[in-house]
């Protein structure tokens, strides 16, 4: 069981010697990741805010950008994934990511049309 | 492993449930089903909280200005306090993902410790979430809500808050709580706030260099202020009460939508660390007391290990939803 861990990471360009440096390296780079968002979240850097993508400004695609990558991490080296199966990896992986994309945007667009409808002067407050 | 689950007499038979399909035991793959439920779950609360941010996306609260406050210390910090308590979750998966580890090389001591680092840092962040939660309830500058449950803040002419008991003139009076043990028992009323909406109106009207600042957006994303003759009109005409801190009806930040889905949300995330702790102080008990080294396997903390790391993924969630975006 405890020789069996995949220690490579960044698709094998980097490779620890143990799993508890391949943990500490994780660990290091979660924080480095979080710092850049704490740091972009106080500061706002104005031409990151001033243009929009899709109605989201572009400082909020980089903080969705890095929490999906801080989660792949966590699944993958916290949560073993990189060791299970390709079948067990894409039953979590992919059943949740189709359903939670869908759900969102779903869920965005009518959140967005009914902001429409109030903006637009149609009816003022109903619900 | 195989000593994790119960003898049978389905033992060694391949079709009679002793088969392990990808190589994950019967536990490790319903943890990893269970965590797909629930990671369905918190995802629809955090879609729904992107919902209704959309439809009042011109009048969201910006969480920078909500959550600022760090314990002990006065002024004002934004997200300073709120990444510590991340990185102490992150840290306790750390821990967590040692005491794995150190359950695979059969290491007892270095499990218990772990697992102790581990439940100290679930508590810590516990009880961080506590203290966001009755700030938030606190509140810091009070305001007045209008007719239509919008919210009314009050600025100084650079833009700086101002507390409404700051400037409010006390008025004598000799009212007090009207309470359902004294007098008629059905007729109670709300809590009183700490100035009347008559104090701070008088106040509001002898200072001039207050004004007004609504919870709509304006270009640029701030706040827009009113100009001081719009600001007496719209206080005169519109103001109906005051609120001091949120609760799940009223919030002095902006919209009571953002206050419910703060305490609906955080709430069900600190839920799970608590029943994580929970967990993770079962397993610590049967380390010390020596259950997985007599079944020589320690796969019962991989799997709330599975469960910790989860509720460590969903707050990395969180924190951008609430708080970054």
């Amino acid at each position: 069981m405890s020789d069996d861990h995949n220690l490579a990471i960044f698709r094998g360009k980097l490779k620890f010697k143990s799993n508890v440096s391949k943990i500490w390296g994780v660990f290091t780079l979660l924080s480095i990741i979080t710092i850049v968002e704490v740091y972009l979240g106080i500061t706002k850097p104005a031409f990151l805010t001033e243009h929009n993508l899709f109605a989201l400004k572009y400082l909020n695609w980089i903080f969705l950008a890095l929490t999906l990558v801080k989660a792949y991490y966590i699944t993958w080296d916290f949560m073993h994934m990189r060791d299970e199966k390709m079948g067990l990896r894409r039953a979590v992986v992919w059943t949740a990511g189709f359903l939670i994309i869908y759900l969102i945007f779903i869920l965005l667009v009518e959140g967005n049309y009914i902001f429409d409808v109030f903006d637009a002067g149609y009816v003022k407050f109903n619900f | 492993m195989d000593d994790t689950v119960a003898k049978s007499s389905t033992d060694n038979k391949t079709w009679d449930g002793n088969n392990k399909p990808l190589n994950a035991s019967y536990g490790k793959m319903m943890m990893w089903f269970f965590i797909v439920s629930d990671a369905l779950t918190f995802s629809g609360f955090l879609a729904a909280y992107g919902f209704s941010r959309f439809k009042f996306i011109d009048s969201w609260p910006i969480a920078d200005e909500v959550f600022t406050h760090i314990p002990f210390v006065h002024g004002n910090y934004p997200m300073y306090y709120v990444a510590f308590m991340t990185f102490v979750l992150i840290f306790s998966s750390v821990t967590m993902v040692l005491a794995v580890d150190a359950g695979h090389h059969m290491k007892k001591n270095k499990v218990i410790v772990y697992l102790f680092l581990t439940i100290i840092g679930g508590a810590i962040f516990v009880g961080s979430q506590a203290w966001e939660w009755g700030t938030f309830i606190k509140g810091s500058y009070g305001a007045v809500e209008t007719k239509g449950g919008k919210i009314l803040q009050f600025v100084k002419e650079d833009g700086s808050r101002v507390a409404i008991g700051d400037f409010a003139v006390p008025i004598p009076s000799e009212r007090t709580t009207q309470e359902n043990n004294n007098g008629i028992w059905y007729e109670s009323e709300g809590t009183r706030t700490s100035v009347s909406l008559a104090e701070v109106t008088k106040g509001f009207l002898t200072d001039e260099s207050i004004l007004i600042r609504t919870q709509y957006l304006d270009e640029n994303g701030e706040r827009t202020v009113l100009s001081r003759a719009e600001s007496v009109e719209k206080l005169k005409a519109e103001g109906v009460g005051i609120v001091e801190g949120a609760n799940l009806k009223h919030n002095e930040y902006g919209t009571p939508l953002f206050a419910d889905f703060f305490f609906f949300i955080t709430g069900f995330h600190g839920f799970h660390v608590f029943s994580g702790v929970i967990f993770n102080i079962i397993v610590f008990f049967n380390v010390i007391i020596g259950t997985y080294e007599r079944r020589k396997s320690y796969e019962m903390v991989e799997k709330v290990g599975l469960y910790w790391h989860f509720v460590d993924l969903v707050w990395v969630f969180v924190f951008t939803v609430f708080y970054l975006v």
